[in-house]
């Protein structure tokens, strides 16, 4: 370290150049990784929320956007429920409408249908829970958009009228739509194409109701069970017995719309950032390490180990990257919170924390090929003319 | 180490046996040096003996490719010899395995001085003395070394703590002068010290290197084009072609 911080301070132009070049890499990468967690809750914040193991579709949906395509019945659901480990299984619905609110305001709605009184039933941070046909949990997000408890939405097309009654706690979205629970057989009147036009749905609506589909069935395994850890074993017996494809709650986010491609996209964008920034550190430490041949020469002549010179010039590159990269990760989070409301940008500590390991890692890697020139450097170079 | 005897081997040519001068110094018996790769090789080194005690400082001049970098590189455990036998301090350099052996021996018992003096741009003069002493490896010893005194004695007391860039080339020599003492070796290697200086900085420089070689019984080296600077040297040696043609072995100083 004796030689490494003192031509960190005696190269410091040079030094600050390339730290300039890693802080970059650094606030990019917050920034990549704010969008992608952002992306990330805007389209499966609803999901995740959920206390879910898994999803069953109907066999043979198609992955892409199973939650609308596929079309499941109580016999599916019963046959699951016959299976072990199996704490919990439900029907539930799910579709995207259009709406507007009295005042006129249109609104786009994930419906999740659930049971009222089931375990997939929203607990509200705000008014009411699911307690009549017309009632709906709307996200939280919803409620700097002019919608509050008791504001009447009318579907379009149909008409149907339905209520905000609560709020969820938190953000609730699925494909970057705002959801809006409402009871299982609320959505089934809708679906089955009986909903009353012009008017609320009551019980009486309900009564007369001879439908037993929803989209998919939601289970939750017994605590400490295979189908509880998402095993893709543990689902076969049920998928056979129930004529379902089954994915755990992670492999269902595929199945949300656009969810595939952007997290995709996104990892591929951070994927050649570390690459970019591993090349550009190792670049950077081969010319410099290039550039002292001759004193590195003379080094070793005299007896330094290339163990010694290997530690030092390691020892560089790490403080080079540490504080850069912190420096770096600071300014973008800086710049982060002054993202504007509304844009799907998310500050998390875990993937901050991820990505930051990673970009040092990668750059040390960078840097210790770089580096290692040291250790191919002859010694008797030393003697002779100044090269 | 081995245990087996050599039946073979004839007294005459045993290998470990001390040089004429005795075990302290260096010593240089029948040493040959072959470089270049494959096809041409060069005999830079032709059956060389050559002895320099403690305290004694010899020149070595002779002309461009005579082989005087490759006596020192030799003499200076950077390269091994083809044949022939090359000990310092007592111990026989063909003992010594691998370039880790190779670089301890020389951070413990050499010191190099090179041309224009080959420092750190980034260290002062103090630190150069420090990182000297911290490459040998002496841990603690290292962090309580004090250079002052060493710098004193060079005459660069007062340039402490400029760069090799705020130094005059002299200057910058003896910075490197003083480098090349902190391990106390045994054996100083002095590669062409006068090449960037004027005449009378020449003198200054070489009259140092002798003088320091005097009073700490180092045993030194120096390769050189400049006849000028003859007169400071105990013994001057001539080479060409890889061999030693001439030993004027002038005592100029008793
Ligand atoms: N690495 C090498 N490859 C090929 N030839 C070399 C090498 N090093 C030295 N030589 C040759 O060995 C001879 C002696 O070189 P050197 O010891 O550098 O001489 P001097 O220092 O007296 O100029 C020269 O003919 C030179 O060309
Ligand atoms: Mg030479």
């Amino acid at each position: 370290m004796f030689l490494a911080l003192r031509e960190l301070a005696f190269a410091r132009g040079r030094f600050s150049l390339m730290g300039l070049v890693i802080g970059l890499i650094a606030i990019l990468m917050v920034l990549l990784s704010g969008l992608s967690s952002g992306l990330v809750n805007d389209g499966v914040s609803g999901l995740k929320s959920l206390p879910v193991s898994a999803f069953a579709f109907d066999e043979g949906t198609k992955t892409d956007n199973a939650f609308s395509r596929s079309v499941v019945d109580t016999d599916q659901l019963a046959a699951w429920r016959g299976q072990p480990d199996v704490a919990e299984a439900e029907l539930m619905g799910t579709s995207i409408m259009n709406a507007v609110t009295d005042d006129g305001q249109q609104v786009d709605l994930t419906m999740f249908g659930v049971e009222p009184d089931g375990f997939l039933a929203p607990e509200p941070a705000d008014g009411d829970a699911l307690d009549r046909p017309a009632g709906i949990v709307v996200s939280e997000s919803l409620r700097g958009e002019g919608i509050d408890v008791g504001t009447v939405i009318t579907l379009d097309r149909i008409n149907t009228e339905l209520e905000v009654v609560g709020f969820t706690e938190g953000q609730a979205t699925f494909g970057h739509v705002d959801i809006a629970y409402l009871p299982l057989a609320t959505w089934q009147l809708i679906a089955a194409g009986q909903a009353p036009d012009g008017e609320a749905p009551t019980d009486a609506h309900l009564a007369t109701l001879d439908f037993d589909q929803a989209s998919v069935i939601a289970l939750q395994g017994a605590e400490g069970s295979e189908l509880a850890a998402g095993s893709a074993e543990a689902f076969a017996a049920g998928d056979t017995a129930a004529t379902t494809t089954t994915l755990s709650l992670e492999e269902s986010f595929n199945a949300s719309p656009g969810y595939q491609a952007e997290t995709m996209t996104l990892s591929m964008i951070q994927v050649f950032l570390y690459a970019i920034g591993a090349l550009v550190v190792g670049a950077f430490f081969t010319v410099w390490t290039i550039q002292r041949g001759h004193e590195l020469a003379v080094l070793r002549a005299m007896g330094a180990s290339a163990g010694y010179l290997l530690r030092d010039g390691l020892a560089q590159a790490s403080i080079l990257l540490v504080s850069f990269t912190a420096l770096g990760v600071a300014a973008g989070v800086g710049l982060g919170s002054l993202m504007p409301e509304g844009m799907p940008f998310a500050l998390e500590a875990q993937p901050i924390a991820v990505a930051s390991a990673l970009t040092i890692l990668l750059g040390l890697v960078g840097a210790a090929v770089a580096v290692l020139r040291v250790t191919r450097i002859e010694p008797i170079s030393a003697l002779g003319g100044n090269r | 180490m081995s245990t087996t005897v050599d039946h073979h081997r004839e007294p005459a040519q045993d290998r470990s046996a001390p040089g004429p001068a005795g075990i302290l110094g260096l010593h240089l018996r029948d040493v040959t040096l072959e470089v270049g790769d494959g096809g041409e090789r060069v005999r830079a080194l032709d059956r060389v003996d050559l002895s320099v005690t403690p305290g004694e400082f010899v020149a070595v001049i002779g002309p461009s490719g005579a082989g005087k970098s490759s006596l020192l590189a030799v003499a200076g455990a950077l390269a091994t010899p083809t044949s022939g036998v090359v000990e310092v301090l007592g111990q026989d350099l063909a003992g010594l395995r691998g370039q880790g052996q190779l670089a301890a021996f020389r951070r413990r018992h050499l010191g190099f001085v090179f041309q224009s003096g080959n420092l750190v741009p980034a260290l002062t003069a103090a630190d150069q003395l420090r990182l000297a002493r911290r490459i040998a490896h002496r841990g603690g010893r290292s962090r309580s070394f004090d250079p002052a005194p060493l710098l004193e004695a060079v005459d660069m007391g007062h340039r402490a703590g400029h760069r090799p860039g705020q130094l005059s080339g002299g200057e910058r020599q003896r910075v490197g002068i003083a480098r090349a003492l902190v391990n106390e070796p045994s054996l100083l290697l002095v590669d062409e010290p006068t090449a960037a200086l004027d005449r009378r900085r020449s003198q200054d420089i070489v009259a140092l290197l002798a003088r320091q070689c005097h009073q700490r019984g180092i045993a030194g080296v120096m390769v050189t084009h400049d006849h000028d600077v003859l007169d400071h040297c105990d013994r001057v040696v001539e080479m060409v072609d890889g061999r030693l043609v001439d030993h004027r072995s002038v005592t100029l100083r008793p």
